[in-house]
């Protein structure tokens, strides 16, 4: 009966959530965007004009050619072409696939992380507690880029090296909010209910605590995602994220840097337009949803 | 005062240590220290020698106290590429890092706190939510690229500002730096708002929420019952009162301003310590990478000092605090 | 009799919210003479504290003053300019706050808050200032008055926050002081002090009181003349001895028969049944019919004042008094 009760919970609460990103333009825009951009991604190679890393298809001729232009076999690279007669439309399109794959892969693997975690801390308190507390801190008190630098630096480029330090550069916040939540939770009737029933320990901790620490999860989740996007994109820029072989939006836009100061400008602001959008319609939407878990900032 | 900050002091010495610890630990415990401190192409005599200096065939105890003995006397290692010890390198550097940050943290506060108010005094009105979303869109800009942007539009389609280097240095009292000349300062200019427009938007969303929990407050109800003016209850009451968060908060910023001017740097290509790590990481001279670390993290540490400070002089609170 | 100090009439203060317009005061006229203590009764949420901020002009929006005339010694307040407004504040009108933990300003020292007071409205300097500033401390009790005037609020307990209240309301010697429940959050026996202190304080300066509260007990003991307030009106006033001792409305006889003190031993206290009527649906008429023992049907329209020698109560049904 109670997993019932906790499921009605959450569909009222996502049905909050909906409501309160319909009831904001900007946030249904945003929402919307995201959707977009999030299909695009999944069917990329269907919708690419050409596959932008089959060399057999560039022609080096084709190279550097501005918005618009004609390719020699009739194609129009709207966009333009980078250095090797690229489409950029295409790279875009696979550049959107990594950069928002690694966001969302390292944005999940750090929430379950964090939650573990925070769940643990919060459940058994005392010594254990203090010492995760204790390195949550540490890793929130550090700049993510420096830690991501530092790591990449000892370890190498590499796309799991890469979010591997996303994760540990994120989970801390995750297991601070679920800690937090779970806490609130840990004193209610209901868990004490629980452990006199004799549940075991963890059901209690994913069954029962984790539902009622969700909202706050939901939200710092998309946030994350956005800043793993952003955090990827600027270590790939430095040339220490992602090889050269799985370019994301970031190593595109090092690209045409390059470039930048000879006028080929497309080559780098289309690619970092996109990532804009990709990152501010998430944090617009995210952010819309932190307005509707936290009343205190007061509704609209 | 003293006691309070006599007990921060220990503090900070005893994350400082912790830090040392893990940054050893890393180099010399989980890597190859032989590997990572010493250059491939040295000859086999420089490789005894190093390995003399630094205790390599000691037990690892050993190791961390002559490690931390080389580091309290400012011995770092050498440079591979520089030839040069560690710490001198990024001492030279340090100056205008600094000098970038500091600009960038002012551009920020000196624009971010008045947008908050505004935004904070008038909430959900027009001017907020364009404050709001444009603060939304500034976090979400990707630094670098905001950066080559700032770079595409004023140097090369406007060309009024110089893209990239530091530029003429002036002396002020002594100091070296390129804020007293008007080719520092234009050279300055970009790096510095590129630096500062990620900062920006948490100062305005930070003074925009404290302003939203101080004016409802009873004590600026009162205030205005003594027929204080507007204009002072949210320039002195208010505002002080949102002073306090703030200072805290920014006190955190910095350090991660510091450290983020890794990529202001490398864009701008400034020669600070920035853009000696990414340059020494590109180049695998690892002992500039681990001087780099203990430098900054000392840094923070100092930073967080100064904040601490200068909370406990700002707010009565905590500057009494001891005494009860 | 005189012009009186003030002279409220069919003051109505409305809240526009999502659900419907709260009717917080609704229709309210009283006057308060020269050196009268008036005595504002009624439970939270009838209207009473924002009664007092509306004389001030100091309603929180959305509410607002929407109709009705306030005047202070003869001059209109409602419709006067914010600047105007704020020449009256703290000058000749001063007011007094329920709870001193949070009235004074955390982060600015008691003098600096004192100081401003003073400089808002006279054109003195700093020294003088300070000087007005001690006197008052000195006034009200507060021992070494030069010292504590560096203080922080947090340095001083509740009562003597409060005394730090009463003596920046004094500063200016206004000729009107409101006072919104001031001892409700303190301890009983610093409660008496600070009654008797404002008691004597009036008495001294010949200023007019308006004392909000929610006791009947404590007004009894100071005020000259005492007005009950219910779900926004006023239901019952006259000289204090002659309410209490002959409550007409059946609303003021139940907050009698409520007080502890007031029911002789042994007979039990006799609470009023059921709750305030939310402030979106109040009955029609008589508010208070739903809750009243007396009521009739012809308590759905709404009663009119009843005026009868110096008492006045709005009821259909009030409680009779045989000439003693």
């Amino acid at each position: 009966m109670s997993a019932l009760s906790f499921l009605s919970r959450e569909d009222a609460l996502s049905a909050r959530l909906l409501r309160g990103i319909a009831s904001s333009p900007k946030a249904l825009f945003g929402g919307i965007i995201c959707l977009i951009l999030l299909l695009t991604a999944v069917l990329g190679p269907l919708l690419t004009p050409q596959n932008p890393y089959d060399l057999a298809v560039l022609d080096i001729l084709d190279a550097k050619l501005p918005p618009g232009s004609q390719s020699m076999d009739g194609l129009t690279y709207w966009l333009g072409t980078d250095g090797q007669g690229r489409d950029m439309l295409s790279a875009m399109i696979y550049g959107l696939r990594t950069s928002l794959g690694v966001g969302l892969f390292s944005g999940i693997v750090a929430l379950i992380v964090g939650t573990v975690l925070g769940l643990i801390a919060a459940y058994y308190g005392g010594r254990i507690d203090a010492l995760i507390m204790r390195v949550v801190d540490l890793m929130l008190g550090l700049p993510t880029i420096l830690v991501a630098l530092m790591l990449l630096a000892l370890l190498g480029q590499g796309l799991w090296k890469v979010v591997f330090a996303l994760v540990l550069v994120q989970w801390a916040t995750f297991a601070r909010a679920v800690r937090s939540a779970a806490l609130v939770e840990k004193n209610k009737d209901y868990i004490e209910a629980a452990v006199t029933l004799g549940i075991s320990t963890p059901r209690i901790l994913l069954g029962h605590l984790l539902p009622n620490c969700l909202p706050p999860l939901i939200v710092i989740g998309m946030l994350q995602v956005a800043n793993a996007i952003s955090a990827e994109a600027t270590l790939s820029f430095l040339g220490i994220g992602l090889p050269i072989t799985q370019p994301s939006l970031g190593l595109l836009i090092a690209n045409g840097y390059q470039v930048l100061m000879s006028g080929e400008y497309w080559i780098s602001v289309y690619p970092g337009l996109l990532l804009l959008t990709l990152v501010f319609s998430i944090n617009i939407t995210g952010d819309r949803c932190r307005e509707i878990l936290n009343p205190r900032l007061g509704e609209r | 005062m003293s006691v309070f900050v006599i007990r921060r002091l220990m503090q900070s010495i005893a994350v400082l240590v912790v830090t040392a610890l893990i940054v050893f630990l890393g180099v010399y415990a989980i890597g190859d220290p032989i590997e990572m401190l010493i250059s491939h192409d040295a000859s086999p005599a420089e490789r005894a020698q190093v390995i003399l200096s630094l205790g390599l065939d000691r037990p690892l105890w050993q190791q961390f106290f002559t490690f931390c003995w080389n580091a309290l006397h400012g011995d770092l290692g050498r440079s591979f590429v520089f030839n040069k010890p560690t710490i001198t390198l990024i001492f030279e550097r340090l100056p205008a890092t600094l000098e970038l940050t500091l600009t960038g943290l002012v551009f920020a506060l000196a624009l971010g706190i008045p947008l908050g108010l505004i935004s904070g005094l008038k909430p959900n009105s027009v001017t907020d939510e364009a404050i709001m979303t444009g603060s939304i869109l500034g976090f979400s800009l990707p630094g670098f690229w905001q950066g080559m942007m700032l770079i595409m539009i004023f140097s090369v389609w406007l060309g009024w500002l110089p893209s990239t280097g530091r530029g003429e240095m002036g002396s002020f009292l002594g100091i070296h730096s390129s804020l007293f000349t008007l080719d520092g300062l234009k050279h300055l200019i970009l790096p510095a708002i590129n630096l500062s427009l990620f900062k920006l938007s948490l100062v305005i969303r930070l003074t925009r929420t404290g302003v939203r929990e101080t004016m409802p407050l009873d004590f600026v109800k009162f205030a205005r019952a003594k027929g204080i003016s507007e204009r002072r209850i949210v320039f002195v009451h208010v505002l002080k009162n949102i002073l306090i968060p703030l200072i805290t908060v920014i006190g955190m910023e910095l350090g991660s301003m510091l450290a983020f001017a890794v990529v202001t740097e490398t864009i701008f290509a400034w020669p600070g310590i920035g853009k000696l790590l990414i340059d020494s990481i590109m180049r695998l001279d690892r002992p500039v990478v681990v001087a780099y670390l203990l430098v900054i993290v000392s840094l923070f540490i100092l930073i967080n000092f100064a904040v601490d400070i200068l909370y406990s002089l700002i707010d009565p609170r905590v500057r009494l605090g001891d005494q009860s | 009799m005189t012009q009186p100090v003030l002279d409220v009439r069919n003051l109505s203060t409305h809240f526009p919210t999502r659900r419907g317009v709260i009717k917080a005061v609704d229709d309210v006229s009283f006057q308060v003479g020269q050196r009268e203590i008036v005595g504002l009764v009624g439970e939270s949420g009838s209207g009473k504290s924002i009664t007092g901020f509306s004389i001030l002009g100091l309603v929180d929006p959305p509410g607002r003053v929407v109709s009705g005339s306030i005047r202070f010694q003869g001059e209109e307040l409602t419709g006067l300019p914010q600047k105007a407004m704020r020449t009256i504040r703290g000058k000749r009108i001063a007011m007094i706050f329920q709870d001193p933990m949070m009235t004074l300003n955390p982060v600015l020292s008691v003098g600096t808050q004192m100081i401003e007071t003073v400089l808002a409205h006279d054109n003195v300097s700093r020294a003088e200032a300070r000087a007005r500033s001690r006197d008052a401390l000195g006034l009200v009790g507060i021992p070494s008055p030069d010292e504590r005037l560096d203080a922080y609020p947090h340095q001083f307990s509740g009562g003597m926050r409060q005394r730090v209240a009463i003596a920046i309301a004094l500063l200016h010697r206004p000729e009107l002081i409101i006072a919104d429940e001031p001892t409700t959050a303190l301890d009983v026996t610093i409660q008496s002090q600070i009654l008797f202190e404002i008691k004597r304080l009036a008495n001294e300066f010949s200023m007019a009181l308006i004392w909000i509260s929610h006791d009947l007990g404590v007004v009894a003991a100071l005020a000259d003349r005492v007005m009950v307030m219910y779900a926004g009106k006023i239901v019952e006033a006259g000289p204090v001895d002659d309410v209490l001792a002959r409550p007409a409305h059946p609303y003021t006889v139940g907050l009698m028969q409520a007080i502890p003190a007031a029911v002789p031993r042994g007979e039990p206290l006799k609470p009023i049944p059921g709750m305030a009527p939310s402030p979106l649906a109040r009955p029609s008429g008589c508010a208070f019919r739903d809750r009243c023992d007396r009521a009739t049907d012809i308590c759905a329209t709404p009663p009119a004042l009843d005026l009868s020698e110096a008492r006045e109560w709005r009821c259909f049904h009030p409680k009779e008094w045989r000439a003693a």
